[in-house]
């Protein structure tokens, strides 16, 4: 009985001394207020905390509209803490002001990820998601077959015409309030995700690309008229509102006010609820190919961590299949790797959001990967508005252009 | 005539009051429309807000939003941090506001003018303005605790209190209304040998009821209704406040009826606050009998 007593203090103590030896590690998240997030993430980290006896990772959520600039004061402050997650096109602008250090993990690991969840800025890889969002066109296809409408594929997605005639056919029906919903309710980030990859279909950009040190021919030339003049041709002539009740953008589709609707992932479960027909449609193809956005949060490590082989070691055990699919059966996300998509129950081959993977997969294309998006996003979004809004296409493009092209230069063209 | 004259008091009264009850409605209403969209499901909540069925309780009630709250957020300790910040600071800032003016306006010393220039100079200044470079400052400061000396304030209730104890308006509106006091009371007192201390403890502050009163509503309303600052100086759940917590409930799909059962929650402090003062408002004005 003594030896028994003898062995299991020990025990104890060597499992205290492990437990005292773990270096900690703090992480800030972004999912304050989502019980099914946090519950996920929570439960990654104690699985982890639990797998070896080096470090131990501790946890601060925000919420998720106050994380960006709480991230900021943080930096500021010099109290970063090791781990933290990103949003996908804020990441090069938290990379160069240096908040953040490239991440150094095992890159076999992600090498058949989604290519919108990996954060790379200056060829280093500094984040990497656990998820990826997509948009697709969303419509039942007892529409379609009413409105005697070809249904687009992945291969064959539908032209600019065939859109166009889709809503004239959905206008033309009386059936519908507005033909179409682009979801102008939603502000923000919204739009530069949902709506450049249209501007890009057309052949402009919100920057170009090749030099990032300029707008000018991407936001305002041939191609970028030709889609503003088609994104205010969408209010004019009645196809879409250029303003809309949040209530509208929730329940609208529901509520049979819009033939199409511009929507994401994470919306398509109560729609598929509603609506057992659901069809998600892939992005319409304005002539440079179809295209919708892509990269969602992502994780990294800060520029102050002590420890980044811990904080890049717990980021490698999260990326486990297990915990993409289990994100993406909580939270409707779209998992990163075929085979986590594999595992879960709406993602897999013949699921019903099947086809979100494989419009990551083949359409996506990541925002502006420079620290200038950050600035870029906003004045897009403030110009695709006035144009919504009636506001001269060439002359707001061109104000944009020139807006985002001085704020390059201000910067010293943002390490490019 | 008399007749026709006590009708027509009757008809001014009747409109005065019509006037009167339409100007609460407008006050009224949206707290009436929260209250009662805390009762309902987020769906029928945004169906009734195009109606009146927004201000009544109407359809599918329950309490299940302030559960759903409690189960979304720490609610209480968002709360409790709120009312502790607000609280402590409001008395602080009374104390060391009040203390503040009764110098500027009663002793004399060299350039209290100057001095009071510069103070009531910093009211033009949006604290937007200096969030930064305090942000950096208590981000370094020291602090002597039960853990000894430790440095940088952050993620603390102190670092929330001690920067809003003293602001320019507050002891501007000491300074204005110790300059309305007769000033034959203080110099009585000092003729018959009182202290400043005891000048301002035994005359001044019992004649200062309705100043204390205005002076704590407004600073209860500013601390109550930070956003920023807590924001910028509060990483640890633990030490945030009610207005950085109602960001909890701002989600991809925004549960509305959850946003107005935790804005009703957190209205109740304030509310009461305001009551609790307007008695001691009424009742100081009625016990010291000064006159406006």
């Amino acid at each position: 009985m003594k030896v028994f007593t003898f062995a299991a203090s020990a025990a104890i103590l060597a499992w205290a001394s492990a437990a005292q030896a773990q270096t900690t590690l703090t992480m800030w998240y972004h999912g304050a207020g989502n019980e099914v997030e946090s519950k996920i993430i929570n439960q990654i980290i104690a699985d982890f905390n639990a797998s070896q006896s080096e470090w131990k990772v501790e946890l601060q959520s925000f919420p998720q509209a106050a994380y960006n600039d709480s991230v900021v004061a943080g930096a500021l402050a010099g109290n970063l803490p090791d781990i933290l997650d990103v949003d996908g096109p804020v990441m090069p602008n938290w990379a160069w002001a240096g908040y953040m250090q490239p991440l150094t993990i095992d890159e076999s690991k992600i090498a058949d990820f989604l290519p919108g969840t990996k954060g790379v800025w200056n060829g280093q890889l500094y984040s990497i998601g656990l998820w990826d969002a997509a948009v697709a066109l969303v419509t039942r296809q007892s529409y379609l077959d009413e409105l005697g409408l070809r249904t687009p594929t992945l291969e064959q997605p539908w032209t600019k015409d065939e859109f166009m005639a889709a809503l004239d056919a959905a206008k033309a029906s009386g059936k519908f309030e507005y033909a179409f919903d682009p979801g102008m309710a939603w502000t923000g980030e919204w739009y530069p995700y949902a709506f450049s990859p249209f501007l890009q279909s057309f052949g402009g950009d919100i920057v170009d690309r090749s030099t990032y040190k300029t707008a000018e021919g991407a936001l305002n030339g041939d191609a970028a008229m030709a889609f503003g003049e088609w994104w205010q041709g969408l209010f004019t002539n009645g196809y879409a509102p250029a303003t809309q009740d949040p209530a509208d953008r929730d329940g609208g589709f529901a509520a049979g006010k819009y033939a199409f609707s511009w929507n994401g992932n994470w919306a398509a479960l109560n729609t598929l609820q509603q609506f057992p027909d659901t069809v998600f449609l892939p992005a319409p193809d304005f002539g440079n190919g179809p295209k919708i956005g892509a990269a969602s949060w992502q994780f990294g490590v800060s520029a102050r961590s002590q420890h980044p082989e811990g904080a890049a070691a717990f980021i490698e055990f999260a990326l486990q299949d297990q915990y993409l699919a289990d994100f993406s059966n909580g939270i409707g996300l779209i998992p990163p790797t075929p085979t986590a998509a594999a595992m879960t129950e709406h993602y897999k081959p013949g699921g019903a959001m099947a086809g979100f993977f494989e419009l990551s997969a083949q359409q996506a294309l990541v925002r502006p990967v420079t620290p200038g998006y950050v600035v870029q996003a906003k004045v897009f979004e403030k110009a695709l508005a006035d144009i919504a809004n009636g506001a001269d296409v060439a002359d707001t493009l061109d104000a944009a252009a020139d807006e985002i092209t001085a704020d390059i230069e201000k910067n010293g063209g943002y390490g490019h | 005539m008399a007749v026709i004259s006590s009708d027509n008091r009757g008809l001014r009264l009747a409109v005065r009051y019509a006037v009167l009850i339409l100007i609460a409605l407008i006050f009224v209403f949206p707290l009436v429309f929260m209250v009662m969209s805390s009762l309902k499901p987020s769906q029928q909540l945004l169906q009734d807000s195009a109606n009146l069925r927004a201000f009544l309780p109407v359809g599918d009630i329950s309490l299940n939003n302030y559960f759903a709250a409690f189960q979304r957020a720490p609610v209480a300790t968002f709360v409790f941090n709120s009312v502790l910040v607000t609280g402590v600071t409001v008395l602080f800032s009374l104390l060391v506001c009040s203390a503040a003016g009764f110098a500027f306006v009663f002793v004399k010393w060299k350039g209290r003018e100057t001095l009071l220039a510069i103070l009531l100079a910093t009211l033009i200044l949006p604290f937007e303005t200096i969030a930064i470079p305090m942000l950096l400052m208590v981000a370094h400061l020291p602090w002597l605790g039960v853990d000894g000396l430790t440095w940088g304030w952050l993620n603390s209730y102190r670092v929330q209190i001690i920067p809003f104890i003293a602001d320019g308006l507050t002891v501007f509106l000491f300074v204005q209304y110790f300059k309305d006091l007769p000033g034959e009371l203080i110099e009585a007192a000092r003729v018959e040998g009182a202290s400043w201390g005891q000048i301002y403890r035994k005359i001044v502050m019992p004649l200062s009821g309705p100043i204390l009163a205005t002076a704590a509503i407004l600073k209860f309303l500013v601390m109550y209704n930070q956003y920023l600052w807590p924001l910028m100086v509060t990483q640890e759940e633990g030490y945030r406040p009610v207005m950085v917590g109602l960001q909890y409930f701002f989600q991809l799909n925004v549960a509305w009826g959850e946003v107005m059962a935790y804005l009703s929650l957190i209205t109740v402090p304030v509310l009461a606050f305001y009551l609790y003062l307007q008695r001691a408002f009424i009742a100081s004005i009625a016990s010291t009998g000064v006159k406006g």
